[in-house]
């Protein structure tokens, strides 16, 4: 089993907040592959599976000459402030693509650490090809001494005829960190792609709001997010399908809790053609002040659509404390014990490896209830 | 076991219990009939320590503990047991799991008494999500029994219950409060809300009281209480208070 390089610079504290995210630094065990980016340097890209390439985006570029196809195409380098600072900087980030018919059984991880006071930025391509499987750890990450800094992340992702990726990010930033993905995926026939964002660490700004383009017949899209916002936090979470061909689903679930942070939760479902479908659920607790906007939008243009939404914000129900209190819970335990089963998010299709990072992540904030 | 004394309680700042006074000695078990609203449910949450029902006066002494402002969980750690009448779902909690964490008996005993309430197929789901009557009233019974307290209240569980989930639940009921053995070695005890005494066929009670309007109306032999309820229901009750 090869070692990841560039682990060895990063303090035990540190790598602890890395284990937090999913990423697994000393050795590649359960892992298909890796990419390190540590502040502005790449440290580590790597495959172990046959017909995935993990690649630095600058070789990649250079190896394969129709990239620049998927390159800047479904986020534009001028949408925004975030994508034109990105793109008027050397481009770093990784390409993965899954060849057709590849398939990982472990999880690809990647990692975007930083150290010191800084903006980080990162433009990632994901492609999968036709009947191509890819299961993704992003693991997010601060050093427990970087005071202030931003993370500007551009991430374009391609999901093939049949093909399948998951993505499964988890954010363990800093009090100072503001934080810009800018992600769009567009899905063709058949394919499937499950996003999952989980932040349950204090983080000073969180802004996205990635976008699935369901482009061929059949695509599928599910997002579902894991958030809880301490005092301090903000964090504007969102995502958004737009349904382009016929028999394309779209499930947007998220489960939010502030404790004392702001959380603007998100969600959009566009219709553009008949026979479609899509559902956003939104559910949200606030424990202590804190603010919790839920704006879940469905935006149906044609016939013959099924789109619905539902969203609640609301309080840990006292009837279900006293009912495990009952049972010879304490007070902390029955609340602890209703707050982890309400973020419980089951995501159908994920590998469990990847479920047992989100639980873990969930677990390790438990005690901050 | 508990003594109750002069109980006045409130809910939502209506008095509903008027001074309630009775005494359940260790292995015996109570029968509390009444009619709709009369407070029967609000004298037993008020014996676990619900907060909705607030004690304005009057003592709640449990094996010799005064438990009146006790905390939920300290009662259930002192050996009080509640069987809901309609408890709340909690998402995310797989009922195997929570039978685990509040497990008091045996281990070992455990698969035995799942596959006798047939719940099986019921330990990876949430807690009550989606169940039926009789699924609710045979997950709880599962609950309490592994919870094994020493005074068991069960509020209504004949409701919502067929013919065939009736006798697993009046059996599990009888099991709990111990009637397989002789009375003399008996120490657990138990309050039961009833209103059809179907549960009275799987186990015998020793005292029956009639709740009226908050008030106890009296008590006696459970069975002749019944009986007379069936035949010309509570208007003779009533009658008799004034």
């Amino acid at each position: 089993m090869p070692e990841m390089n560039g682990f060895s610079g990063i303090s035990p504290e540190d790598k602890e907040r890395l284990a937090l995210t999913g990423i697994n630094t000393d050795s590649m065990e359960g892992r298909a592959g890796s990419f390190l980016l540590v502040n502005d340097h790449i440290l580590h890209a790597g495959s172990q599976t046959e017909g995935v390439e993990v690649l630095m985006i600058e070789k990649a570029l250079e190896k394969y000459e129709w990239l620049k196809d998927y390159c800047w195409k479904i986020v534009p380098a001028d949408k925004d402030q975030y994508t034109k600072y990105v793109a008027d900087h050397p481009q770093r980030g990784y390409v993965i693509i899954a060849h057709k018919g590849a398939k990982t059984t472990f999880p690809l991880q990647s990692c975007m650490f930083m150290q010191g006071d800084t903006i980080q930025t990162v433009h990632n391509i994901v492609i999968a090809e036709e009947g191509a499987e890819v299961h993704l750890i992003a693991g997010c990450a601060s050093s427990l001494k970087t005071k202030e800094g931003a993370h500007y992340g551009i991430n374009e992702i391609y999901v093939g005829k049949n093909a399948k990726v998951t993505s499964t990010m988890i954010h363990t930033w800093g009090e100072e960190i503001e934080v810009f993905p800018r992600t769009a995926t567009v899905v063709e026939e058949g394919g499937t792609f499950l996003s999952n964002y989980v932040c349950m660490r204090p983080t000073k700004m969180v802004q996205m709001y990635p976008t699935a383009y369901l482009k061929g017949e059949g695509a599928v899209a599910r997002f579902s997010s894991v958030i809880v916002a301490g005092t301090g936090s903000h964090i504007d979470a969102g995502s958004r399908a737009i349904l382009q061909a016929p028999n394309t689903s779209a499930e947007l679930i998220t489960r939010a809790i502030t404790n004392g942070g702001t959380i603007i939760s998100r969600g959009a479902i566009v219709a553009e053609v008949p026979q479609t479908k899509g559902h956003i659920e939104c559910r949200g607790l606030i424990l202590k002040d804190g603010v919790m906007h839920a704006i879940p939008e469905i935006d149906g243009r044609v016939v013959d659509i099924e789109l619905s939404h539902e969203a609640a914000v609301g309080k840990i129900a006292r009837d279900e404390i006293e009912y495990l209190m009952a049972r010879g819970l304490s007070e902390e335990e029955a609340t602890a014990t209703i707050i982890r089963g309400f973020l419980d998010v089951r995501i159908e299709g994920l590998p469990d490896v990847l479920q047992k990072q989100i639980e873990n992540a969930i677990d390790s904030a438990d005690h901050g209830f | 076991m508990l003594e109750i004394e002069n109980l006045h309680v409130e809910v939502g700042g209506r008095e509903v219990l008027h001074g309630i006074s009775l005494t359940v000695p260790d292995g015996q078990t109570h029968v509390l009939l009444g009619p709709n609203g009369s407070g029967k449910t609000t004298l037993l949450r008020t014996i676990m320590g619900f907060a909705s029902s607030k004690v304005t006066s009057g003592k709640i002494i449990f094996n010799g503990v005064d438990v009146t402002h006790k905390p939920v969980h300290e009662r259930a750690k002192l050996g009080m047991g509640i069987m809901f009448q309609r408890p709340p779902t909690i998402s995310g909690l797989k009922l195997g799991k929570f039978i685990t964490a509040t497990n008091k008996i045996d281990e070992a005993r455990i698969p035995q008494i799942i596959e006798k309430l047939h719940m099986t197929k019921f330990l990876d789901r949430d807690v009550n999500a989606g169940f039926s009557g009789g699924e609710i009233k045979r997950s709880e019974i599962l609950q309490l029994t592994v919870q094994n307290p020493s005074f068991v209240m069960l509020d209504e569980p004949e409701s919502g219950v067929d013919v065939e989930n009736m006798a697993l639940l009046g059996n599990a009921a009888a099991s709990l409060l111990e009637k397989e053995i002789h009375m003399k070695s008996r120490t657990k005890s138990g309050l039961i809300i009833t209103h059809t005494g179907y549960i009275l066929d799987y186990l015998e009670a020793d005292l029956g009281y009639v709740l009226i309007d908050g008030s106890l109306q009296c008590s006696g032999n459970p069975r002749e209480i019944l009986k007379s309820v069936k035949t010309s229901g509570y208007k003779d009750c009533i009658a008799c208070r004034k």
